[in-house]
């Protein structure tokens, strides 16, 4: 299959939008494989850097083009042999575009981990057919349900090394789903890859006739998109207001426009709605982007809000519906990951950043730190660089939160070291108040 | 079952994020600029910004670094698209950076391209910028597919590869002491086909030098260098007229056009589908100097 045939018409008929998605593993479970054959069969990769390819393979004495090649970052990266951070790599099949997470396996893989997960909704968990289960499957596994991915895709990959063994591909697969339903991963799906031959990629190759479900690209068009599947609570936290001056236009005197992204949940005009955390009421008069006017708006849309009442609102506050409250607090329990390479110092004062909004932070507690190769919980007095621990903080400024387990967005926030101006932890809110 | 089965099509979604990045310049910055060259991706960037700040004016000045060898209907149309939307234009030359002393060339004939950086850099000290937008693609080189949306700059300019802040989830750090700023780049997740998708949607004027048009060229080293007063023809070159459009312009003396007929965006789109080589493979002649060029600029100050 040719993906171009595809190619989407400007008129975007049959666009299924846009997935964000992860690739778990290292370079030994074939994982740069995976990627380059996905870029390569969906004809991403153009002749240029094909060619670059294969002089590299050559030089290095493979006999095909080593599609990992295409992994291969920055020239820091190779003159130390390792790889720093995620990468972002694109993609299109003509009816979706996808953004993958390539987050390294074994540096700062933690922190690598969680920062590529926060913004997917699928992963892909590469598993070598040899090795089976590994603990760093285990681990991925875990940090992938931690951040909220609601998909998970399990690529028993090199195949055919394994003779295309049927009987190993379903051990791997019993073993995995006893795992996962011990972590509560609850939709999980596996399929047998071979990315060297490009076999249940985009094509389904010869040698793995017994497996009868879709390929892995099938998967991946069918995935639902973030916030397509189930109801969430319209939260609009603003960016910044509008206030035109000096402006030739009398209509636009009193014009005052809020201006943000729905990050979930959708708003109609005549909506009721309250500000948090003022907790003023009034309606939705108008919503509109670039003086178009629209008469709904979605999650991930941007838009500006025009409101019934004259309302003191600033960057920083949160217009929800009036039948969809969220919790205004000043004491948050969360996971944190810790990013900082400097410990967290419970004797410092840090700087949360929650949707458009910031406290100052102090530690009240950490109720314990996880082993993340046991899943075992321990009592620890700091936390270091990689570690994840459940926190509380106490805030300067009311937040308006919701559970992470409930919005993705509302329960999210960052750590900030205000010495450095340095993202030093992420957080996902267990609990308010 | 959720009662929206409405999502965002793929160029709803990339401009939202857009407009959501630059919003959150204006909210977290102080004195934010946009770098706007005349080009597409810059293009592109100005219609975002339109959506996400009208009927307001921008809360940025435009800020471009001319090399002084640009092609001449890309700066007329640079100073049409800015006079249009009624922005505040401010442009700063490498010559004068010359002039200065702070670049010097090592031969006159030198590439400028280059020493964008250093005028920017002085651009950025002048008018005590601390964050500069840019139109930078993560498709477009690897050095950038690493890069952060809200990337941090020393107070030297300089991009530290190894020491990126984390960025997670939609939230941006924009944090910066005096001295250091943030190149925010607000399409890092479009590629060129979604550019040329966008710019279909939303019938965007282009400089003409996008679409197909006769040029006198020389082949060289596989890629098309044009024949003008800054690039010469040397004694024994083969100048052919040929039918060609630019894919990515800049400095004249290191983007190449490619051969095309392609005279309408349609037309582009359908060829960018289909192409066989990347952008910058196909026209920029200072990326391909080393595999590391782009890596090496950015450490520089480059955007």
């Amino acid at each position: 299959m040719s993906a171009l045939e595809h190619l989407p018409n400007s008129d975007q008929i049959g666009d299924t939008g846009l997935l964000r998605f992860l690739t778990c593993g290292s370079v030994d479970d074939g994982k740069s494989t995976l990627i380059g054959r996905l870029l390569y069969d969906t004809k991403t990769i153009l002749a240029d850097t094909l060619h670059a390819m294969e002089r590299t393979s050559a030089r290095r004495g493979h006999e095909a083009v080593d599609l990992s090649l295409l992994t291969d970052g920055l020239q820091a990266e190779r003159e130390q042999g390792i790889t720093i951070d995620v990468a972002y790599r694109y993609f299109t099949t003509g009816r979706r575009k996808y953004i993958i997470a390539d987050a390294p396996g074994h540096e700062q893989y933690t922190r690598n981990m969680v920062t590529a997960a926060s913004t997917a909704n699928l992963a892909i968990i590469l598993i070598d057919a040899r090795k089976g289960i590994l603990t760093q499957t285990r681990r991925h596994s875990y940090l992938a349900h931690l951040v909220g991915i609601p998909h998970i895709v399990v690529a028993i990959n090199k195949m055919d090394l394994v003779d295309h063994d049927q009987a190993t591909y379903d051990r791997i697969c019993g073993e995995y789903l006893a795992f996962a339903a011990k972590l509560g991963i609850q939709d999980v799906r596996f399929i047998p890859l071979s990315a060297l031959n490009g076999d249940m990629i985009v094509d389904r190759g010869e040698k793995l006739g017994w497996y009868t479900g879709p390929t892995l690209l099938d998967i991946l068009e069918a995935a639902p998109t973030a916030h397509s599947e189930r109801d969430e609570r319209f939260r609009f936290p603003v960016q910044y207001v509008c206030r035109p001056q000096k402006s030739d236009d009398p209509a636009l005197h009193d014009y005052r426009g809020f201006m943000g992204r729905v990050e979930s949940g959708e708003i109609k005009s005549g909506d009721a709605v309250i500000v948090l955390p003022s907790e003023r009421r009034t309606r939705i008069k108008r919503i509109e982007l670039n003086g178009e006017v629209l008469p709904m708006a979605i999650a991930e849309q941007s838009i500006t809000l025009l409101l019934e009442d004259e309302i003191d609102i600033s960057r920083g506050d949160m217009i929800v519906r009036a039948d969809e409250p969220a919790q205004i607090t000043r004491q948050i329990d969360a996971i944190v990951c810790w990013l900082g390479e400097s410990p967290l110092d419970p004797a410092r004062k840090y700087l949360v950043r929650q949707t458009t909004r910031e406290s100052k932070a102090a530690l009240a507690g950490i109720t314990y730190r996880l082993n993340i190769n046991t899943l075992e919980q321990e009592s620890a007095q700091q936390l270091n660089v990689n570690d994840i621990a459940r926190v509380s903080f106490r805030l300067a400024q009311p937040l308006c939160v919701d559970r992470y387990e409930d919005n993705r967005s509302t329960g999210a926030f960052i750590v900030i070291d205000e010495a450095t101006n340095n993202t030093v932890g992420a957080g996902m809110i267990v609990a308010a108040g | 079952m959720p009662n929206h089965t409405k999502i965002l099509s793929h160029l709803d979604w990339l401009e939202a994020e857009s407009i959501h990045i630059m919003r959150e310049v204006a909210g977290q910055c102080s004195n934010p600029a946009l770098l706007f060259s005349g080009g597409k991706d810059s293009i592109v960037m100005l219609r975002l910004a339109e959506k996400a700040f009208r009927p307001g004016r921008f809360p940025f000045p435009l800020l471009h670094v001319d090399t002084g060898h640009n092609y001449r209907e890309v700066i007329d149309f640079r100073d049409f698209r800015a006079h249009q939307l009624g922005e505040r234009l401010i442009v700063r030359n490498v010559e004068d950076s010359m002039k200065r002393g702070s670049v010097v060339l090592k031969t006159p004939t030198e590439s400028r391209n280059k020493h964008q950086s250093v005028t920017l850099l002085e651009a950025i000290e002048e008018f005590g910028f601390d964050c500069c937008i840019g139109g930078a693609r993560r498709d477009e080189e690897k050095a950038r597919a690493k890069e952060r949306i809200f990337s941090f700059r020393d107070s030297f300019g300089q991009w530290d590869p190894k020491n990126q802040r984390p960025e997670l989830w939609n939230l941006f750090n924009a944090r910066v002491h005096k001295g250091e700023n943030i190149r925010a780049f607000p399409i890092s997740n479009w590629t060129e086909l979604d550019i040329w998708q966008y710019i279909e949607r939303e019938a965007l004027e282009l400089p003409s030098i996008y679409f197909a048009h006769k040029r006198p060229v020389i082949r060289k080293n596989g890629l098309l260098q044009p024949v003008t007063d800054v690039t010469p023809a040397k004694p024994g070159d083969v100048i052919e007229e040929m039918l060609v459009r630019f894919r990515t312009v800049g400095d004249i003396t290191c983007t190449a056009p490619v051969e095309s007929d392609a005279d309408t965006v349609h037309k582009i789109i359908e060829e960018t589908a289909t192409t066989t080589i990347t952008e910058r493979g196909a026209t920029r002649m200072d990326d391909q100097t080393s595999e590391a060029s782009m890596e090496q600029r950015k450490k520089e100050g480059y955007f």
